[in-house]
């Protein structure tokens, strides 16, 4: 690659107009982060129709490496991007999330297309992640279905731009100039669904209030498989009942993006989730008054 | 003889490398954006291999029918008397053949009377569920959704910047214009006017009015000028660039075509009531 | 055999008419006719299924099973039903026969000892709708994870983000309530964890589940367990990450040193419930969702699904079939997305033996010429959503032409009938000689494709394998002729075959349908010429957006590159139709075709089996759907 020195040039230290084009004076964290961005190698990693994309990125007619993307590599070992190109299924996050931790820092994720940045077309189905940054930090969104190659490279010279932005001396800027090693993130299990591990407390506290609610209905000597059903039929009775108050501030309200969306948030949705159990409750008191009337 | 298939191929590889270089000669010695009539014949079907585009200094334009995520029309602000206002009539037929059901939208009221207006008063698409097929601006009796050109859309935050408001996806008409030439010359062939179909409605009716006034029916109504208010764009272009079946008849913007257009509107926009009724039922 | 039955009993048991009344005397008691209306074929009961399926086969000769599925009819007839279509490999139309079972409970015999091919099928009817099947060798879940709740398919079942029954919903217009799924339902999902679980001691029982029952020979528990390890055999997990695979494909084989002794495909990383979004999806909402299945050759999955809603439409009385000059222009789009198909799938088969990405790069360089053309046509280089129900989105613009409107960019204009006739006529053909000269011949490609993956005819029939995994294996099966569509029967081609069943036989098949969609296309172009002007739509009459089709079912299958791509659709509308399908049910050609993926690769080295994968040519969105 032809190298650039008026990339690398910070203006406060001025250098001689003859040697301008020999010598430029820099910070180290620009210098690093020059480094970076220009050797960033992408997993060789395709999930849906979006690696088809990726792929033709990479060939001849629009050749990523000419960004420093250079080779695709096949062990996360060796990688630092990872393109998230396609639909992430319940199934196929355990092994994204165990790929990510296997990543040396540090690392990158593009979410490529609509499904990987919030589901896509394919939001509503049953084993479909809505969104890559449910559970890794997503860097740069790419929108598209699919992203063509040339929306691919301007989503990737926005990660380099983003790189260009962080800072060595900043540790709070990216967890791995920090100090000490980075927490890996916590692989989904496969349960009955699929289960963040970074959700228990969530999880036991929904089991907790099911188990009271069952203890309401009378209904506790259920066998334990009915009873899920019965569990999860009024957690969808709760949820079709709550959309009412969300329409006016939903735009204002604000996914936290990376990181853990459930934890702000998370209080008031659980109050919002009570409130509407509670609706029904009087709504099936309230039934079974009218019904005793009849 | 055991490797020729081996260096059939090697050699296969070799006339690919000259070529190219022969290629580059051939066509001006300048590979790269510095030529910019060479593009097209380089991408095209003419020349030996595959040329990179060296993105970002030179992109390859997208065709007049690509789609990427929608936009609505609104009116340019130099508009004599409709500047800045939509073309979206909130009619909600884009949001019913949504596929993954990006759209919605808040059909306007009127404060004063509560009747519904012609006029979105919030419009949203979520690009990330919409799938980019086009269906909203196909379907659009109004012309007033299109897919945008613009690709160029990553953000490093997809909670801001992913679901478009009104104001994001507004756009004026002159650009979907520059963008789709043939389209947007197409479109007016079949409603008729470069003006949105409503300010031709009214003029047709006004001037229908003034004719019964005189009861001077036209025989030809081939002869009659075109319904619209002169817009200053409404000289059509030279040559059609593409002959749309509708506008081979007589003039395009004939009452009948126009009368014609409208009962399908008016059928379509029946049918997807009829539809959403059994939906919601 | 068939001719002998015919004369003794009069019936011309060749017919399906035939047929069907051939085992309505044979079996009296066991078959009736369904006679729901716009239904076909016949109701098997369940109990002598494997009887009646024997007779099917054996004396009836309907040797290829296509496709067998599910419906779950809650609050129609409350029952659950298999279909299965049929076929003769000689050609002909498909013997519909279905059975049915109750819903609760639901077991129907296992037909994978009468053809094999329904074996992952039979699969994933356990999977999505909890139908057994006794006497299934290898009965487990295939597309979710073995542990998950419940059968999603079933109509009682609701998904996470459940929004109404069909779409489109209430919500967006005109009070437009927008917002984000995850704000209704936090979690993502419709689990309530019962109270019993146990949060401490979580466990992925999928992965055992994986191994355990491997159905091949291998005891997992026996190789974990360090006494028991006796042999050398070794257990190898390859994917769902893994560069040869062509996406999130997983394979668990063992190896007894390098040769492998039985492997199993593992699926479903890539399942994105493309029925459940279907049967909620207006019929028009599922044509750029079939767009996603096979990726690399969009138009072609638009056409079966076309067609076979066109099937259903024609039953019904305001139905006007396309023009001709719309069925060329399918044809002319079908076939262009058939050879970029070959180009991948040669290209990525050559990645897999070892010719890292030079091969590839050479025949992208068309594949984007195309690509750029179906972008000027359709609006998208990939998922081109072109067709429509009796009509296509456009036609032919006049030029292929792009506007500036970024910085930089910049423009090209071509004349399309120009642009054309120089792909078909110079380009496509050069690269296809350029491919067999590199190729053809090489040595290295001889010695590690000649006599690799082997399947005979038998299996591949047996195992319903289809496209050039059939055809390589010396069964001149296509569908374009077997049962024909469109405007196939006027057009001049040769089916492709070749007799050795080996890698290389499926490489020389797919080149030599290269060659031959060439000549398609080479007739196709005089047709666009001498329509030039036509409307695509019959009477000019652009198709609605909310087309009503009538009640009934109809399985619609075209020929795509990767085999026998057929849409099975049942409509349960009114007396004026509906715009939602009741049942949509996608055969899909990768997902089938990996069935004989075991006993292909059992007995060769494990660095064959990348290769043998990549001779089947899957894509993940449409195995996984």
């Amino acid at each position: 690659m032809e190298l650039n020195l008026q990339e690398l040039k910070q203006t406060e230290f001025p250098v001689p107009v003859e040697l301008e084009d020999n010598i430029a004076i820099t910070s180290l964290s620009q210098l690093y982060n020059w480094g970076r961005r220009n050797s960033l190698w992408p997993m060789l990693f395709g999930l849906a129709c979006c690696a088809i994309e990726m792929i033709a990125t990479a060939s001849s007619r629009f050749d990523f490496s000419r960004f420093g993307f250079e080779v695709m590599r096949a062990t996360p070992r060796q990688a630092d991007l990872m393109i998230v190109s396609g639909t992430v299924t319940k199934k196929m996050v355990v092994p994204i999330v165990r790929l990510y931790n296997q990543m040396p820092e540090p690392k990158y994720v593009l979410a490529m297309g609509a499904c990987a940045s919030g589901g896509g077309p394919f939001k509503e189905g049953y084993n479909v992640v809505s969104g890559m940054d449910k559970y890794l930090p997503v860097d740069v969104y790419v929108p598209g279905c699919p992203p063509t190659p040339q929306a691919l490279l301007y989503g990737m010279i926005a990660l380099q731009r983003k790189i260009d932005g962080q800072s060595i001396a900043n540790g709070d800027d990216v967890p791995w100039y920090g100090v000490g090693p980075a927490e890996p993130t916590p692989v989904p299990v496969l349960g009955p669904d699929i289960i963040d591990p970074r959700q228990m407390d969530m999880i036991r506290r929904q089991a907790e209030s099911a188990a009271m609610e069952m203890a309401a209905l009378g209904q506790r000597e259920l066998p334990a498989a009915t009873q899920m059903v019965a569990a999860k039929a009024t957690t969808q009775e709760a949820v079709a009942a709550a959309p009412a108050e969300v329409d006016s501030d939903a735009l204002n309200f604000v996914l936290p993006t990376g990181g853990t969306p459930w934890s702000e948030a998370e209080d008031i949705r659980e109050k919002r989730r009570l409130r509407a159990l509670a609706r029904k409750a009087v709504r099936a008191t309230r039934r079974a008054a009218e019904t005793d009337e009849g | 003889m055991y490797g020729t298939g081996l260096a059939k191929g090697l050699a296969l590889t070799l006339r690919h490398f000259v070529d190219s270089f022969v290629d580059d000669i051939r066509y001006g010695m300048r590979k790269y954006h510095h030529s910019t009539d060479n593009f097209g014949i380089r991408q095209g079907t003419k020349t030996q291999g595959v040329i990179t585009v060296q993105y970002p200094d030179e992109k390859v334009a997208v065709p007049e029918r690509f789609r990427f995520v929608p936009f609505l029309i609104v009116e340019d602000d130099d508009h004599p008397t409709r500047a800045g206002k939509d073309w979206c009539t909130s009619c909600g037929i884009c949001a019913k053949v949504c596929p993954p059901q990006c759209i919605w939208i808040v059909r306007g009221n009127d404060p004063v009377t509560g009747r519904p207006v012609p006029e979105p008063e919030a419009f949203f698409i979520d690009i990330d569920i919409c799938m980019n097929c086009g269906y909203c601006a196909e379907y659009c009796p109004f012309d007033a959704i299109k897919m945008d050109h613009d690709y160029e859309l990553a953000s490093y935050d997809r909670t801001t910047h992913h679901i478009h408001d009104k104001e994001r996806l507004s756009k004026p008409n002159s650009y979907w214009r520059k963008i789709a030439p043939t389209r947007a010359y197409d479109e007016m062939m079949v409603r008729g006017t470069w003006e949105h179909i409503d300010v031709a409605k009214e003029a047709r009716r006004g001037q229908s009015a003034a004719r019964r006034g005189t009861s001077q029916p036209s025989p030809q109504p081939a002869a009659a000028a075109p319904p619209a208010p002169a817009a200053p764009e409404a000289e059509a272009p030279a040559s059609p660039p593409e002959a749309s079946s509708a506008a081979a008849g007589a003039t395009p913007w004939s009452e009948d075509e126009a009368k014609r257009e409208e009962r399908r509107r008016k059928a379509l926009e029946r049918k997807a009531r009829r539809a959403a009724k059994q939906g919601g039922g | 055999m068939v001719e002998a039955l015919a004369t003794e009993e009069t019936i011309d048991a060749q017919t399906i008419d035939g047929a069907i009344a051939y085992l309505q005397t044979q079996f009296p008691d066991a078959v009736k006719l369904d006679d729901r209306e716009g239904y076909q074929g016949l109701i098997v009961d369940s109990a002598q299924l494997l009887k009646v399926a024997r007779a099917i086969r054996d004396d009836l000769g309907f040797d290829y099973l296509s496709s067998a599925t599910a419906v779950d009819y809650l609050g129609v007839d409350d029952h659950m039903e298999m279909v299965y279509h049929a076929y003769r490999t000689s050609g002909g139309g498909a013997l519909v026969f279905k059975a049915q079972t109750d819903r609760e409970d639901a077991q129907i015999p296992s037909l994978v000892p009468v053809w094999r091919g329904a074996d992952f099928q039979e699969r994933e009817a356990w999977d999505l709708y909890g139908i057994r099947f006794p006497g299934h060798p290898n009965l487990k879940r295939i597309l979710m994870w073995e542990g998950f709740h419940g059968h999603p398919m079933r109509k009682d079942w609701r998904e996470a983000y459940y929004e109404e029954e069909v779409k489109p919903f209430d919500s967006r217009w005109p009070g437009g309530h927008v917002h984000r799924s995850e704000e209704k339902n936090v979690f993502g999902k419709n689990v309530a964890y019962p109270p019993e679980i146990d949060l401490n001691r979580l466990m992925d029982s999928s992965e055992t589940s994986v191994y355990s029952s491997l159905g091949l020979g291998v005891d997992i528990e026996q190789i974990m367990d360090k006494d028991g390890f006796e042999t050398n055999q070794l257990v190898v997990n390859m994917g769902p990450h893994h560069p040869s695979t062509h996406g999130v494909f997983r394979m668990v084989l063992t190896v007894d040193g390098e040769t492998v002794t039985s492997l199993e495909p593992v699926m479903g990383y890539l399942h994105r419930n493309h029925e459940k979004i279907g049967e909620r999806n207006t019929y028009l909402h599922n044509i750029p969702f079939t767009d996603r299945l096979d990726y690399i050759s969009s138009m072609g999955n638009n056409h079966g699904y076309v067609l076979a809603v066109e099937q259903l439409m024609s039953l019904g009385r305001r139905y006007n079939p396309p023009t001709y000059r719309c069925e060329a222009l399918r044809v002319m789009m079908v076939e262009l997305s058939r050879i970029v198909n070959h180009l991948w799938a040669i290209g990525f088969w050559l990645n897999d033996i070892g010719a890292f990405f030079t091969p590839v790069l050479y025949f992208i360089q068309e594949r984007e010429r195309i690509l750029d053309f179906f972008e000027a046509v359709a609006g998208s280089r990939m998922m081109c959503n072109y067709m429509r129900f009796g009509g296509l989105f456009a036609d032919l613009p006049e030029r292929i032409k792009s506007v500036s409107n970024l910085a930089n960019d910049r423009v090209r204009d071509y004349n399309t009938m120009q642009f054309l006739t120089e792909m078909v006529n110079e380009r496509i053909p050069r690269t296809i000689d350029e491919l067999e000269q590199l190729l053809t011949q090489n040595e290295i490609v001889l010695e590690r494709s000649i006599g690799v993956g082997i399947l005979s005819a038998e299996d591949a029939i047996n195992y319903s394998a289809a496209g050039p995994l059939l055809r390589g294996s010396g069964v001149a099966y296509d569908i374009r002729r077997a049962d024909p569509y469109s405007i196939y029967p006027e057009l001049d081609f040769d089916i492709a075959v070749e007799q050795e069943g080996d890698m290389y036989a499926r490489y020389r098949v797919r080149v030599q349908e290269l060659r031959e969609s060439v000549r398609i296309l080479r007739q196709i172009l005089p047709r666009l010429e001498a329509t030039k002007g036509e409307s695509i739509w019959a009477d000019g009459k652009v198709g609605a957006y909310a087309p009503r089709v009538p009640l009934g079912e109809a399985y619609g299958r075209v020929e795509n590159g990767k085999g026998e791509l057929g849409y099975y659709i049942v409509s349960a509308g009114g007396k004026n139709g509906s715009s939602n399908p009741w049942r949509y049910h996608v055969r899909a050609p990768s997902f089938i075709n990996l069935t004989p993926m075991g006993i292909m690769s059992t007995g060769y080295k494990v660095a064959d089996i990348v290769g043998i994968l990549g001779s089947i040519d899957i894509v993940l969105g449409e195995t996984d759907r």
